[in-house]
């Protein structure tokens, strides 16, 4: 049987740098034709790193990829397994040339990296040439300047690569079921319009591309969801078939689970309309998904729908915000609930009397704060029993640097002006990002791919 | 019948795009599927977040996979990037979901 494997090794910028080696090893182990990839983006990110290249001209790309290249690109070169990643993030270019230099260190100087550009929109989005996704209809940035934008591009560019012999691909903006779609794509030969196919590459994708999170990750629920040796999740692995099988099962030797609650959990996180998930190369339908268990650590997944690709990608666009301050105290012990609110009102009424320019928050971390509203609705109706310790936190957005600073320095000022037994402050200023979705029509965004060896790259 | 929370009889995750968010709700054992679709309603769910702004809430049924997805909308005051909730994400809410409260036979309460 024609098989192929897709394994994912990591799901966000942060995540476990140690998971990726026992996804490579096993994929190694099955002797099957296989590819590795990395999803390190999310919205937050890509306007982080376009702030961070601004500041260095060659920072901008995940800043965890030697850390998750290293222990595995000679062994992947080796077994002849493509890794794939948005790791380019805000600067692909940057992101290739520190893949060369890993290359070289470790001896591989004709280690071939593809290069893949063309989702970088700023200049349309400058331009007022695009149109605001109907989602952010109302979103009005005002004076905020624009820091980027990035199209969620396709698998196509990212096959271009592998078709040109790439050992590792770097991307920036693609879309996360792309990093799926375009090996299966690849090894498969599918048309750009078999929407069957590309379906099970879709939904490869999304079950994958969270790491852990298929495979016990944000599942495990001690006494209700528990799962082996969650210190060492094992990240997950996707068997597919040229017949459209789907398995999803993940490394060996490593902790978590795979069964029918962990990929429920994940086929439906972050998907609005079941019938409707939108992918640059196909709109996915779960509609008529069923699951089965198949082994251990097995859940096949059947019954998967394609429809036509839309014409247009989306696309985000970052400015820059306004300013978050934030500062913390704690109470504790007998009375610390209403030592904790009267600190809540009295901060409150501090932005009043300073006269800052703020909007904010108080929470009352221990009674409410994650669950509540900005205006404190859980913590203020709160009659349960008193909490043995309180967090006391309060956040503001300030249009200047200065007003969050000072807002934040009075929860500072609590240390001596706060009610009795008051410790622990900490307080931060950190400048904010707002995004906003826009359309484009995909022939708009011209991407390309080149794959060059790591010693033409730093040549 | 015995009155029970949902984390008793069900699990979930929440995930978020912009400031939309979504919970799927998954019941431990099949027959409670149609006891959690009639009790655990839109309009239940959206009273659950109205203290922060929420507007609309759809649920998508899913039978063949024995799981609800929830959508509401204008939830997350202001999303990842502007909200001045230590969860911009959202991501905890698919505990407040399981806080709701069900009817359920006491028979179908083991896991």
């Amino acid at each position: 049987m024609n098989r192929f494997l897709v394994g994912n090794g990591a799901g966000f910028s942060g995540d476990r740098v140690d998971a990726p080696l026992p996804v490579l090893r096993t994929l190694i182990a099955s002797g099957l034709p296989a590819a590795l990839f990395f999803e390190t983006l999310g919205e937050r990110t890509v306007a982080l790193a376009h702030l961070e290249r601004r500041r260095d001209p060659e920072a901008g790309y995940e800043p965890m990829l030697e850390r998750l290249l290293e222990p595995i690109l000679a062994l992947a070169k080796q077994h002849g397994i493509p890794l794939l990643g948005n790791w380019g993030a805000a600067n692909p270019p940057a992101a290739a040339r520190a893949v060369a230099r890993l290359a070289m260190a470790q001896g591989m100087p004709d280690l071939r990296i593809a290069l893949v550009e063309g989702d970088d929109v700023t200049g349309l989005v400058a331009g007022g040439q695009l149109p605001v996704h109907e989602a952010d209809a109302g979103l009005d940035m005002g004076a905020w300047n624009l820091i980027a934008a990035n199209a969620y591009i396709g698998a196509e560019p990212l096959i271009e690569a592998l078709t040109q012999g790439a050992d590792v691909v770097v991307a920036g903006r693609t879309s996360d079921p792309a990093l799926a779609i375009a090996p299966l794509a690849h090894h498969f030969g599918w048309r750009a319009d078999d929407w069957e196919k590309l379906a099970l590459g879709a939904a490869t994708g999304h079950l994958l591309e969270c790491g852990s999170q298929v495979t016990g990750g944000v599942f495990w629920d001690p006494g209700f969801k528990d799962i082996p040796d969650p210190a060492n999740i094992g990240f997950p692995i996707a068997e597919v078939t040229a017949e459209g099988g789907l398995v999803i099962t993940k490394a060996a030797e490593t902790g978590g689970l795979v069964e029918l609650r962990t990929v429920k959990e994940q086929l439906l996180y972050e998907l609005h309309d079941p019938a409707h998930y939108i992918t640059p190369d196909v709109v996915l339908d779960i509609t008529r998904c069923t699951l089965e268990q198949v082994g251990q650590d097995r859940v096949a997944v059947h019954g998967l729908r394609g429809h036509p690709r839309p014409d247009t990608l989306k696309v985000t666009a970052s400015f820059e915000g306004s300013w978050l301050g934030e500062g913390e105290v704690s109470v504790a012990g007998p009375n610390a609930l209403a030592r904790a609110r009267a600190t809540a009102d009295v901060l409150l009424e501090r932005m009043k009397i300073r006269g800052l320019d703020v909007r904010a928050r108080v929470d009352l971390i221990g009674v409410a704060s994650v669950h509540d509203s900005d205006d404190g609705a859980l913590w203020r109706g709160y009659d349960g029993p008193e909490p043995p310790e309180i967090r006391i936190r309060l956040a503001v957005e300030a249009r200047t640097r200065d007003d969050a600073d000072q807002a934040a320095r009075e929860v500072l000022a609590m240390l001596c002006c706060g009610t009795a037994g008051t410790g622990g402050a900490r307080w931060r200023v950190t400048p904010r990002i707002l995004t906003r979705s826009h359309l484009v029509l995909r022939e708009h965004v011209p991407v390309t791919a080149s794959v060059r060896t790591a010693r033409e790259i730093l040549a | 019948m015995i009155e029970v929370p949902l984390h008793e009889v069900a699990h979930s995750r929440a995930g978020d795009k912009g400031n939309r968010l979504n919970m799927s709700l998954i019941p431990y054992r099949p027959e409670l599927y149609p006891i959690l679709a009639q009790q655990v309603t839109e309009a239940r769910v959206l009273a659950l977040f109205r203290h922060r702004g929420a507007t609309a809430c759809v649920r998508h049924d899913l039978p063949l996979i024995n799981a609800f997805n929830f959508v509401v909308d204008e939830v997350l005051e202001g999303g990842v990037n502007g909200s001045l909730n230590l969860d911009g994400h959202g991501k905890t809410n698919s505990f407040r979901l399981l806080a709701l409260t069900v009817l359920v036979p006491e028979e179908l309460l083991s896991r």
